[in-house]
């Protein structure tokens, strides 16, 4: 272990060729028996699976299932107990920092400052990224009109509806254009137009090239998805584009597809 | 919130259908007297809820949006606790929560603050439940939480409406609005319509058309430019559209069926709040 340590520079991003199953150039996500444990409970029992360049990916599970703990480990926020894992170039274990500098991440529970205005929001999250100041200044300039918030420049995050917070919120989470987002339930609650309006974004951002990686509970949500992956009891127990797994599963539906496959979870809730 | 006037009949599973921000839940602290309103009355159980909030409290069961049980006490003592303060006994009601709390009961001696979603949202609905309410108010019950749990909970909500409480629920999901009996949609503090949801979907003067293609995103493009489109939106693999003239249909020209279908209750939704 010690001399992959020496050998492993912390800002170089590993070559694929370190990790035994490499198929293409253009994974952005590549996990090999990635596996959490908390002293007896194995929350994520050795998944692997890729993710490529410009995918939008699915991340589905019930709840208890190990989702949350399995992104907390690709954002390198959690250290993998054992397996490995790379994401946008780097080890989730060995090079976290690096991996953290190279993604965006916008959840439900957090994702800007209620109490600063839209364009100071975007000052210093492009600060945290690393921007510079006129990089800063032209893109903001360029998100507000892309969105249409130009009047709301100096409008206090908490007086926005909520469907506009996560609009912006996404735009602010690659600011820097990082390879990868990954987005933590971001429609929670959002009423159906703006929910749409949210994934068009998420369209966009896959057009250019940014790779989407989404939890969900929202099914349909779950259609607009190259490929899905559904969780259950710490385990893959599904991964494939949705038409394939409703051909598979003999159903009209995403949801029916995941009543079929979480419904036969043993671990209800952990 | 402004003018909002409504009732709820006994025994019905109330569905106030709304996104965040619409107002729903200043409406449920309202009515479970925990907010007063500026002007207008609320009578819940016959009772007024500025006059006679002290009653109120005792016959209404609140599971509020966030979970607000105690962390540190087991599941256990929560609902021991809420049993005690309401003068009653876990065993006088137990048959009233039986088939909810039997599913976290093996995790009794678990501090709340230790479960997961699915299980702190069964723990609260019992505990809202233990005196044995006339009416329930469920405040989100189902945000953030899977689609099989979600399904659950409904069907335990359909047995509670068998023993005749009466449920007012609020939710931001339109699949669970077919699940009550009436429901008021609710937008920016207003109350848009008020039905049972099959009249609702009955009453929509549109007819809906599903595309289904490989390339949804670029059709989704190509009919928002036209001028024959009243709306386009996703729906899962499909697109829902609705035409100005449906003679004109075809003139669309795009390389995928159009089918006509019973529009659903999001349809009706995005429709009426269209802006």
């Amino acid at each position: 272990m010690e001399n992959e340590q020496h050998r492993i520079n912390k800002d170089t991003p590993i070559l694929n060729s370190q990790f035994s199953t490499v198929n293409s150039e253009s994974s952005i996500i590549k996990v090999e028996n990635l596996t959490k444990s908390f002293g007896n409970f194995i929350a994520v029992d050795a998944i692997s699976f890729e993710v490529s360049k410009g995918e939008i990916f699915g991340f589905l599970g019930a709840n208890g299932a190990g989702k949350t703990t399995a992104m907390r480990m690709l954002c390198g926020l959690s250290k993998p107990t054992s397996g490995r894992g790379m994401v946008a170039g780097f080890d989730i274990e060995k090079q976290s920092e690096q991996v953290k500098k190279n993604i965006g991440y916008m959840s439900q529970k957090f994702a800007l400052y209620d109490d600063l205005k839209v364009w100071e929001n975007l000052r210093l999250f492009g600060g945290i990224y690393g921007m510079k100041s006129h990089e800063i200044e032209d893109k903001t300039n360029i998100i507000l009109h892309d969105l249409g918030f130009e009047n709301e420049r100096n409008t206090m995050v908490k007086s926005l509806p909520l469907g506009w917070k996560q609009k912006l919120a996404f735009s602010v989470s690659i600011f820097h254009e990082p390879k990868i987002v990954f987005l933590d339930e971001p429609t929670g609650g959002v009423d159906p137009a703006a929910r749409r309006q949210f994934w068009e974004l998420i369209y966009e951002a896959a057009e250019n090239g940014i790779t989407v990686f989404v939890t969900t509970h929202y099914m349909d949500e779950a259609e607009y998805c190259d490929r899905v992956s559904i969780m259950v009891d710490g385990k893959i127990a599904a991964l494939d584009t949705p038409k394939n797994l409703k051909a598979k599963f003999n159903a009209a539906s995403m949801d029916e597809v995941f009543q079929q496959i979480a419904r036969k979870a043993i671990r209800i809730d952990n | 919130m402004k003018d909002i006037s409504f009732e709820v009949e006994r025994g019905e599973i109330f569905g106030l259908i709304g996104p965040d921000g619409a107002g729903k839940t200043t409406l449920f602290r309202i009515m479970t007297t925990l907010l007063l309103a500026d002007s207008g009355k609320a009578l819940v159980d016959g009772l007024d809820v500025v006059r006679d909030y002290k009653e109120i409290r005792k016959r209404v069961g609140y599971m509020p949006g966030r979970f607000s049980l105690y962390q540190d006490l087991t599941v256990e003592e929560n609902l021991s606790f809420f049993a005690t303060v309401f003068g009653t006994t876990i065993e006088e009601n137990y048959h009233l929560i039986k088939d909810i709390y039997q599913q976290i009961e093996p995790f009794k001696k678990r501090r709340a603050g230790k479960l997961s979603g699915g299980m702190k949202q069964k723990l609260a609905l019992s505990c809202a439940l233990i005196h044995k309410p006339t009416v329930l108010f469920l405040d989100e019950p189902t945000t953030g939480v899977d689609p099989v749990s979600r399904k659950e909970f409904w069907e335990m909500l359909k047995r509670l409406k068998q023993q005749g409480i009466t449920i007012l629920v609020s939710t931001p999901y339109m699949d669970e609005a077919s699940l009550c009996d009436r429901i008021a949609f609710i937008q920016e503090g207003k109350i848009l319509t008020i039905d049972p949801p099959e009249k609702i979907i009955a009453d929509f003067p549109h007819k809906v058309f599903a595309v289904e293609a490989d390339n949804n995103y670029e059709i989704l493009k190509q009919l928002r430019q036209s001028e024959n489109v009243r709306s386009v939106f996703s729906f899962g693999d499909s697109l829902h559209v609705v035409f100005k003239d449906i003679s004109k249909m075809e003139n669309e020209q795009i390389n995928a069926q159009l089918k006509e279908i019973k529009p659903t209750i999001e349809d009706c939704f995005m429709a009426l709040t269209d802006n």
